[in-house]
């Protein structure tokens, strides 16, 4: 380790990552520092992606896709199973390889990286950010750089030390529990949500289909629902009704903060990344790609403020992020509300309508169409999408 | 008086709680997660928002005490 770096990425997932590649690209020093043992692990992420969402960073590659999606499988509350085919194949990763690959790939740009270092305070002069306060080995120490990225995740409170407001309204919190089981006799390409008040009230609930018959099954609630009933206590309801005695590989749990991005992303000296910024696409609650997007901006956005020696270049960051992918998210929350305050009968007479539709006529495009039958207000708020598109 | 608890062996650590805590109360390392009693307020909103039933407020704690 240097004495002193450009730049301080805290936190080695995708978005982390992401950042420190691109701004090593521009020809910073960079750090990234994580506080767990291992890059990627342990995983806490139902782990789908779109192909063309990883693309734009990494070949697609066996090591790290466990299996491909081509179908979209919607369960509503009466049980009525509805598949549509989807115009765009996607991925499910295997994130503990996918992560160290990304951190390879940073480091192949020239970023070092430092595992079970703990930052635990910044180093702040003049009201700007100068490093970070870290405990390693055992000993409390300090490192100066030009800009810290926060790229600490859903329990992220760097921001919070330089003064941004970071925490996540309990009610847009998605309380997420998920188990990796064997022997789940599910299509292997299809993702399938279930929907409704009985599995996942404000949510919905996911069998995510991995390699040799096992699958990722989980849901997230809302901290409203939390209040009431916890989020394990429907997972454990959902296993022991459908998969009783399957082989449970992994239990994790996991916040996915479901809402728009942060008022504030940058302040001096410090940018926020990834779930720490709350990039997360709110509709989706898929935060893999969009916090590798932010990474991206983010750390080229730093690389060139080192470039130029303009260090209130990074403060451009906020307006950089809203026009690729931040306006989005305001819209896809606001459909995000519309969708999870249907009820179970609206979401019966969706898969009831989509049913009629022959296979081969059927599309994500007329699911939706079908939705907005039953809530027409959510047109406006689709109508924008595809314009912003 | 802190009245949240953490229910010792069950944290898996995935920071919810850390998440929605206004008042930036609680700390999360690798594998130990630990409540400031000098900022918490007890407002529980890591309670509603833990997945896992590992926070609990703890009501027997106030006793007898009235809160006004």
């Amino acid at each position: 380790m240097k004495n002193e770096y450009d730049v301080i990425v805290v936190g080695g997932g995708p978005a982390g990552s992401m950042a420190a590649r691109f701004a090593a690209e521009q020809g910073a020093s960079v750090l990234m520092m994580e506080k767990d043992r291992d890059i990627g692990y342990p995983v806490r992420c139902g782990e789908a992606v779109s192909k063309a969402g990883i693309e734009e960073f990494i070949e697609p590659n066996e090591v790290f896709i466990s299996t491909i999606i081509d179908k979209f499988g919607m369960i509503s509350p009466d049980g009525t199973e509805v598949v549509i085919p989807l115009e765009q194949i996607g991925y499910i990763l295997e994130r503990r390889v996918f992560d160290y690959e990304l951190a390879k790939q940073a480091a192949s740009y020239g970023a070092e990286i430092v595992t079970r270092a703990y930052v635990n305070g910044l180093i702040i002069e003049n009201g700007k950010v100068c490093g970070v306060k870290y405990e390693y080995k055992g000993e409390q120490l300090e490192l100066r750089a030009k800009v810290v990225i926060a790229a600490d995740g859903v329990e992220s409170r760097i921001g919070r030390w330089a003064g941004i407001k970071t925490h996540i309204d309990f009610r847009d919190m998605e309380s997420c529990t998920q188990v990796t089981a064997a022997n789940i006799d599910v299509d292997p390409n299809t993702l399938l949500f279930y929907f409704g008040k009985d599995v996942a009230p404000e949510g919905y609930f996911w069998i995510f289909p991995k390699r040799n018959k096992s699958a990722n099954i989980g849901l997230g609630v809302s901290g409203a629902i939390g209040k009431k009933k916890s989020s394990q206590a429907y997972l454990n309801k959902f296993m022991d009704e459908h998969y009783p005695n399957a082989p449970v590989l992994t239990r994790i749990a996991g916040g996915v903060p479901s809402s728009i991005t942060l008022e504030k992303i940058s302040a001096p000296g410090i940018i926020l990344v990834g779930d720490a910024a709350r990039q997360v696409n709110p509709l989706s609650g898929g935060g893999i790609v969009s916090g590798m997007i932010g990474g991206k901006i983010g750390g080229t956005i730093v690389g060139e403020a080192i470039k130029q020696n303009n260090l209130n270049h990074i403060l451009t960051y906020d307006k950089a992020w809203a026009s690729r992918l931040g306006k989005r998210h305001e819209i896809f929350n606001r459909i995000k509300n519309g969708i999870y305050n249907f009820s179970d009968e609206q979401f019966n007479s969706i898969a009831h309508a989509v049913s009629k539709v022959p296979m081969e006529k059927r599309s994500l495009g007329n699911l939706f169409k079908t939705a907005l039958l039953n809530k027409p207000s959510l047109l406006l708020d689709i109508a924008k999408v595809f314009l912003i598109k | 008086m802190l009245l949240i608890e953490i229910l010792p062996n069950k944290c898996d650590f995935c920071g919810c709680c850390v998440g929605v805590c206004p008042e930036d109360a609680i700390e999360l390392k690798e594998a130990e997660i630990k409540i400031d009693e000098t900022l918490c307020t007890n407002c529980s909103k890591c309670v509603w928002a833990c997945p896992i039933e590992v926070l609990k407020f703890n009501k027997e704690k106030l006793g007898n005490r009235k809160i006004i």
